[in-house]
């Protein structure tokens, strides 16, 4: 049944009518009984001992009910920050994890650092407190840059952290990379710098803390994509309450982009102080606090160097990174550097050698962790660069040279020289769909044509490839996650046919609700109206590790699978009892139970209404129609595809416009395009973005981040960005019910290396990124005048 | 305190505020109308924008006492007996919003857009929604979104 509403249908939102009518209820829309407001007094230094503090004077300001310091933290025995994934670095040594208490005791490490926390009756108040705070600092030097933090002789960050090298890890066989380069007829290097971003979900993060003190429970509302993990890293490690005394909810997220994965300082302190001031806290974030405190994502330097034979065929890939991780580890910060970058470095190729080495760093700034893409865009932004820098050494079109490398669409299941195994992909198919998309037999022409009016235009490609669906429990828990990453599910049939399904995974933006929903209309008949997609409540959804990774539909839609599958199973037996027949001869198909080959049939709906009121019913089954299910992936997926910008560079001005972007993707089945699209749309903006105008920059001297607000730090709007041009090839994924990869991280991913790679076309000189106006015509005018 | 008097979605209303008390908070917390969301702290948003005497205005900008009479609208304003505006069915039908916190501010924005522009082709729709950020749609499904509720709205 491809129905309106099925599987494969442009169904509109169902979510959209409370989001378009002012009804999403997003957290600061949400208020407790009498709660009282926090305000955080945070480091306006990046490095500084706290010599002492004197709360006296903002204690006795009008409405304040607390002051916290790290002090009362510590003394109530609340564990710090964790970061939940361990990398061993190849001297055999675990990665070092200094201590992240959630409110600095003697020492500051970033500005933004939490150094109090301020309680009143009003926000106002609060604030007005936190000024009167008096802290004394001694000021230290601070270093900011990745690089800079492991020269010799740099401020150390952590005293227990010697050189602030937090791992250096490396994978791949460094032998046979070696012997690659000894045979190659040809070498091209790279050096890049892959900027700092600030993520900037629309909805800054906030939480409330509340208190139930006849059931010594906890309820935590916090801007969280997961927050059954929090729940879990707030239980087990912070010790704030066990779990079945801490209920978290999630409402209505305003976008996350990993920035809302992690576990923060201040969901923490309002949870703890809840209990012990017997009162609701919230907190919310202001925009210039967001910019201090979320965890930023990239800031990589990185060096690689391909070796080819005489016809650009590669022989072998070197890598050496240094991530910077921030002042302290954000909590899944140490994988994203390692196991979700240089797993990738393969790329869409036949690389036969791959060896990558990253030295993992601590400075005086914000915690950085997974943004949108999380690692795999900065190994995609490594590959696709130095492919093209290649091909222009060899004088080899940058298509031709991608197509001689290129995995072969029979190839698969596909090994890679860095751990993973793809499973299926036809990548000179997207490549040459999205030649066609962009018309780049026709791209000689258009530069002509802007030639003639001064201007330069340039075309770059980029053939990306990512590992989403995370991940397969052993596969993750062998490479050092603490957690497994399976999904759960349940769906529940009421007695009158509606159906409710509790997904653990977390829908800020993704459209969960409609998209879920059509499983249920498409595989059990249920009218879409009917299906009601309940998220983000501990309360409510029996488990989840949450929505990351490109996994929503692949892991957690292939829960839902599962439960609908035991729903099915158990349907037919309550089908069999009511038409008098055998289960075995009970065939099921969208809602739809027939005695096979007669014409007897019972609808679900019937079915459920027999389950629940089980007057006529198999005296050997359970009544009640709600399964469970659980689901752990066997693999990851490889969404992958070919991404084309198109620009033109006004050379007397650097402006770049990015004239037009075709986007060619392969996400196995699609259940919802429109919402696809969307996600491609948003990836790409998000890619054009890094590529063009954002960037996250802290003074090397004092360490204040420059581009704190949206004075500063330049976020797309409408006009920087053009309409895409978008298909999807779809070859299935063979490793998961529903034969979807996932696609919310793809555009971030692809876009940056295709614009970077478009303008170097056009003005023949590469750049790093961001590109902006100045560093563009300053690179235009030495190009030109080199030729000159 | 001073007392503040004004029309909200056709309805008169009335309270004391603190003096520095911002439009968006009057209306948010005195109010209880949370659909004008608060995105920043710069007035670079947008996701905060509602109509003062059908003007968009960003409502973080401004306090709520120099409001005095005037007539305000706010996304929660804008269904009439339960019927979508027509900017509203657009961004559903188009796909102009992703998690929504930027939409309300968006689809005001919108509004006026084509209120000044009856028939605005792509690069004044882009230009016209510039003080406005959203973070998730990439601005494609927006700009398509405000198009066809253009046309529809009679441009
Ligand atoms: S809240 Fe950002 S402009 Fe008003
Ligand atoms: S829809 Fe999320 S910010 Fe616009």
């Amino acid at each position: 049944m491809t129905s309106e509403t099925g599987v494969g249908a442009s169904v509109k939102r169902k979510e959209d009518k409370r989001f378009l009518t002012g009804k999403g209820r997003y957290l600061d829309d949400i208020n407790r009984p009498g709660q009282a407001y926090g305000a955080f007094l945070r480091s306006p230094h990046a490095f500084a001992k706290i010599k002492s503090i004197d709360t006296a004077a903002a204690s006795a300001a009008p409405g304040v009910v607390a002051i916290y310091t790290g002090a009362d933290v510590a003394a109530d025995g609340v564990g710090g920050l964790i970061c939940g994934w361990a990398i061993t670095s190849k001297d055999g040594e675990p990665h070092k994890a200094p201590a992240h208490p959630a409110i600095a005791v003697d020492t500051v490490r970033h500005v933004g650092d939490q150094v109090a926390f301020v309680i009143a009756d009003t926000l106002a108040q609060a604030k007005d407190a936190a000024e009167l705070i008096e802290v004394d600092y001694e000021e230290m030097t601070p270093v900011v840059d990745g690089a800079a933090a492991v020269a010799a002789g740099a401020p150390q960050v952590h005293d227990d952290v010697p050189g602030n090298l937090c791992y250096d890890w490396e994978l791949g066989d460094q032998a046979a990379v070696d012997a690659a380069f000894a045979s190659a007829a040809h070498v091209t290097t790279l050096d890049i710098y892959n900027n700092r971003l600030v993520p900037n979900a629309m909805e800054p993060r906030a939480a409330i803390g509340d208190y139930d003190s006849g059931n010594d429970e906890i309820l935590l509302y916090t801007t969280s994509q997961n927050p059954h993990v929090a729940r879990l890293v707030l239980s087990a490690f912070v010790g704030i309450a066990p779990e079945h005394k801490l209920r978290v909810i999630a409402p209505d997220v305003g976008g996350g982009f990993g920035s809302k994965i992690f576990i923060y300082a201040e969901e923490t302190i309002c949870a703890w102080a809840a209990k012990k001031l017997d009162r609701a806290v919230k907190w919310t974030a202001e925009r210039s606090e967001s910019f201090l405190s979320d965890a930023h994502g990239r800031d990589h330097h990185t060096t690689a160097e391909l070796a080819m034979d005489a016809n650009g065929k590669f022989l072998g890939l070197r890598v050496n990174t240094i991530a910077n991780m921030g002042a302290y580890l954000s909590t899944f910060a140490t994988s994203v550097p390692s196991y979700l970058y240089a797993t990738l470095l393969a790329g869409q190729y036949t690389t036969p050698a791959i060896y990558a080495n990253v030295k993992a760093v601590f400075t005086n700034t914000a915690p950085v962790d997974a943004y949108r893409g999380a690692g795999r865009p900065e190994a995609t932004y490594v590959v696709e660069r130095i492919v093209e820098r290649a091909a222009r050494d060899l004088g080899i079109s940058p298509v031709e040279l991608r197509k001689r490398n290129f995995i072969a669409p029979d190839a698969y299941p596909y090994e890679t020289p860095v751990i993973m195994t793809y499973d299926s992909g036809n990548y000179p198919l997207n490549l040459d769909t999205a030649l066609k998309l962009i018309d780049y037999d026709g791209f000689a022409a258009r530069r002509a044509e802007s030639e003639s009016r001064g201007k330069k235009r340039g075309i770059g490609l980029s053939s990306f490839i990512e590992a989403c669906g995370i991940a397969p429990s052993a596969a993750v828990g062998s490479l050092g996650a603490g957690v497994g990453l399976w999904e759960s599910a349940q769906v529940r049939f009421n007695p009158t046919g509606g159906v409710t399904v509790f997904t653990g995974s977390h829908s800020h933006g993704q459209g969960h609700e409609t998209t879920f929903a059509q499983l249920i209309s498409e595989h059990l008949g249920v009218p879409i109206e009917n299906v009601e997609v309940s998220h983000g409540d501990t309360g409510k959804v029996p488990f989840g590790m949450g929505t990351y990774g490109s996994r929503s539909l692949a892991v957690g839609g292939s829960a839902i699978m599962r439960a609908v599958d035991k729903i099915v199973e158990k349907g037919k037996k309550v089908a069999a009892h009511l038409m008098e027949a055998s289960a075995e001869d009970i065939e099921h198909a969208n809602g739809v139970f027939k005695v096979a080959g007669t014409d007897k049939q019972v609808t679900m709906a019937e079915v459920a209404f027999a389950a629940y009121v089980p007057h006529n019913y198999p005296p050997d089954l359970e009544p009640g129609m709600d399964e469970t299910a659980f689901y752990d992936p066997t693999n990851f997926t490889f969404p992958a595809g070919t991404h084309i910008a198109e620009v033109e560079v006004d050379p007397d001005t650097g402006a770049v416009e990015v004239v037009d972007w075709a986007a060619s993707d392969d996400f196995g089945n699609v259940i919802n395009p429109m919402i696809v699209e969307g996600q491609i749309h948003g990836g790409v903006a998000q890619g054009i973005g890094q590529a063009l105008l954002e960037n996250a920059v802290y003074d090397p001297d004092t360490g204040q981040l420059l581009s704190g607000s949206y004075m500063d730090y330049t976020m797309p709007r409408a006009d920087d960005l053009p309409s895409f041009k978008i298909e999807t090839t779809n070859t299935p994924c063979p490793g998961n019910p529903l034969g979807v990869k996932g696609c919310g991280e793809a555009g971030a991913i692809a876009a940056p290396a295709a614009l970077m790679n478009a303008i170097t076309d056009a003005i023949g000189v590469e750049i790093d990124m961001p590109a902006t106006r100045e560093k563009v015509w300053r690179a235009a005018q030495s190009a030109q005048q080199a030729a000159e | 305190m001073p007392n503040v008097s004004m029309t909200v979605n056709g309805k008169a209303v009335s309270a004391e505020v603190e003096p520095r008390t911002l439009l968006v908070q009057f209306l948010r917390e005195k109010l209880s109308l949370t659909g004008t969301h608060v995105g920043c702290d710069t007035s670079q948003c947008g996701a905060c924008v509602v109509h003062v005497n059908g003007k968009s205005v960003k409502a973080c900008t401004t306090l709520a006492v120099q409001h005095e009479g005037a007539d305000v609208t706010t996304i929660e304003g804008l269904a009439q007996n339960g019927e979508l505006h027509p900017m509203q069915e657009a961004f559903k039908e188009h796909h102009g919003l992703q998690c929504g916190f930027c939409t309300p501010g968006m689809v005001m924005s919108a509004i006026d857009l084509v209120k000044t522009h009856p028939n605005p082709d792509e690069k004044t729709i882009r230009e016209g929604l510039e003080g406005n950020i959203c973070r998730c749609t990439g601005y494609h499904n927006i700009v398509k979104a405000v198009k066809a509720a253009a046309d529809n709205m009679g441009g």
